[in-house]
């Protein structure tokens, strides 16, 4: 699987994206354009409700979108398992237990419960979760379940990994650590990565290139490279070229002051 | 040196208040049947005492005729209610998944759901021709709306997040069912198929008014007939007893199908 493994390449141009019914319906996304290199990690960072989920969404294959919306040059028409899909709260099934959460898609693909326990095993050591097959979701901590939820998405080697928000809900050292897994486990295993996120540290720490958003409806106003050198640790937070960085963010999002729209979710 | 007793909440205390209870309600029972009380508008003068009911039990017990009235009961309530699970629990998964079907099927549904089973009667004698057919219907009828309301509130009630990610997940229209619809809603079909089973047994008597010789609803009504008082209570009871343990059969038996349902979150 390997040899032939290339992670995706997306192209989006003129999208736009309605939502809502009647009278409550609103433009989320209009007029987005976004391109994304095989093997990028990008950040989505934006104010709330600028429609980052709501892309994130689309791409999924979970909304419907008007415009160009190709991943792999193929037009998005619906979930796929290449794509693979991480929400700020875990959606692990509390009904299985964590090895079973794991190797669902591999179950869905037929593979044998032998083959797909090995897999499991070797996903679970690599989130740091060895042992914790046989634990039922509701058994784990915030943090746990998020790695459950990593590993039950990497298990079927998706081609592109869309994250909203994934540590969103964690306390501070949490995220910080599971940061750091994220970059450990994608030089690992190579794929493109879409996070959206609300914190500029977070974007920073991880992204190849930071795309900032613009309040509702949402459209990309920069495009920042970032050039910190890899692997990344925690020292890099101080570093003068990572303060330009953010000094720029916060110029960016704060151009129109603390006009926050709700949080919506496009997938409720 | 002192020694606390703590005897707040311990099982044997909690088992005596339920001892206590049973015995104050029987004692309250013999009481206004012993001194006949007449209060205008209820007298319990033609109300048996407790002793007469046990006696009463016992000749019946020793008689040769109570089990073929349990087993033709056990019956009649089990066909109906197998029947009613099996249709309740699909047509709840289909109303709850689809607002097509749901406009097309929830409007005769519930047009059809206040009707109490006792008014059945005369349509389900017309309508099947054996009258154990019939019988069945209505414990039938009495069973499916629990069944159904319950299974399409724990469909509906489903984290639309799982299914968009199992879909992600490359689950089929078939294992999005039985991995998560179907267990997401499992807690609320145990409900629905336990209350279901309580009220199965509740149209027992209803239905039995139909059969000509067998049963334990019929026994209840026929000794009103005859006039054999402590009887009816017999009847009563023993109706009451295996509501109860049914019940807490398939209570039982649901939760051990569902035990993800009842962990504490341990961290």
């Amino acid at each position: 699987m390997s040899g032939t493994f290339i992670p995706s390449t997306i192209d989006i141009d003129n999208l736009s994206i309605t939502l809502g019914t009647g009278s409550a319906r609103f433009t989320a996304v209009q007029d987005f354009r976004l391109s994304v290199n095989s093997g990028e990690l990008i950040c989505l960072l934006g104010p709330s409700g600028c429609g980052k989920s709501t892309v994130l969404g689309a791409l999924a294959g979970h909304l419907h979108a008007k415009g160009k919306l190709l991943v792999d040059g193929q037009m998005v028409s619906g979930p796929a398992p290449d794509r693979g899909l991480v929400f700020q709260h875990h959606t692990l099934l509390p009904w299985r237990r964590v090895e079973d959460n794991v190797g669902f898609s591999l179950k869905m693909r037929g593979v044998p419960r032998k083959k797909r326990n090995e897999e499991v095993r070797r996903l679970l050591a690599l989130v740091g979760l060895s042992g914790f097959e046989k634990h039922w979701p509701s058994q784990l901590s915030g943090g746990m379940q998020q790695r459950v939820e990593l590993a039950r998405v990497l298990i079927g080697h998706p081609r592109l990994l869309l994250m909203d928000e994934p540590f969103g809900a964690l306390d501070a050292l949490c995220r910080v650590d599971m940061q750091a897994l994220l970059l450990s486990i994608w030089s690992k295993l190579p794929t493109t990565i879409v996070f959206v996120t609300h914190d500029i540290d977070e974007a920073i720490f991880l992204a190849d290139r930071i795309l900032i958003m613009s309040e509702r409806p949402g459209r990309i106003i920069e495009d920042i490279p970032v050039h910190l050198p890899r692997p990344r640790d925690s020292e890099l937070v101080t570093s003068p070229e990572f303060i330009r960085i953010k000094r720029h963010c916060l110029a960016l999002l704060n151009h129109k002051n603390g006009q926050e729209l709700p949080r919506l979710s496009p997938i409720t | 040196m002192s020694v606390i007793i703590k005897i707040n909440n311990t099982p044997q205390l909690r088992w005596g208040a339920s001892l206590i209870s049973v015995i104050i309600c029987l004692g309250l029972w013999h009481l206004v049947a012993v001194f006949k009380l007449k209060l205008g508008f209820i007298t319990f003068e033609y109300v048996p005492l407790p002793g007469e009911v046990v006696t009463a039990f016992l000749k019946l017990a020793n008689g040769e005729k109570l089990l073929p009235h349990l087993s033709s009961s056990l019956q009649r309530v089990f066909l109906g209610y197998l029947l009613a699970a099996v249709a309740g629990v699909t047509l709840g998964i289909l109303i709850g998944r689809s607002k097509l079907l749901q406009s097309f099927l929830l409007p005769p549904l519930e047009l059809l759901r206040p009707i109490p089973a006792v008014a059945w009667i005369p349509l389900a004698i017309l309508m099947f021709p054996s009258s154990e057919a019939s019988m069945i219907f209505i414990t039938f009828t009495g069973a499916l709306f629990p069944i159904l309301l319950n299974t399409i509130h724990g469909v509906e009630g489903i984290d639309q997040r799982l299914i968009a990610s199992a879909k992600s997940l490359g689950a089929s229209p078939v294992a999005l069912l039985n991995d998560v619809v179907i267990p997401g809603a499992a807690p609320a079909i145990v409900t629905g198929l336990s209350i279901g089973m309580g009220t199965s047994w509740f149209c027992l008597v209803t239905a039995e008014m139909i059969s000509g010789q067998w049963g334990i609803g019929y026994y209840t009504w026929e000794s009103f007939l005859v006039q054999r008082y402590p009887d009816i209570v017999v009847g009563m009871v023993l109706i009451g007893f295996l509501g109860m343990g049914s019940s807490w059969l398939v209570r039982t038996a649901g939760n051990r199908a569902t035990p993800w349902y009842f962990l504490r979150r341990s961290y």
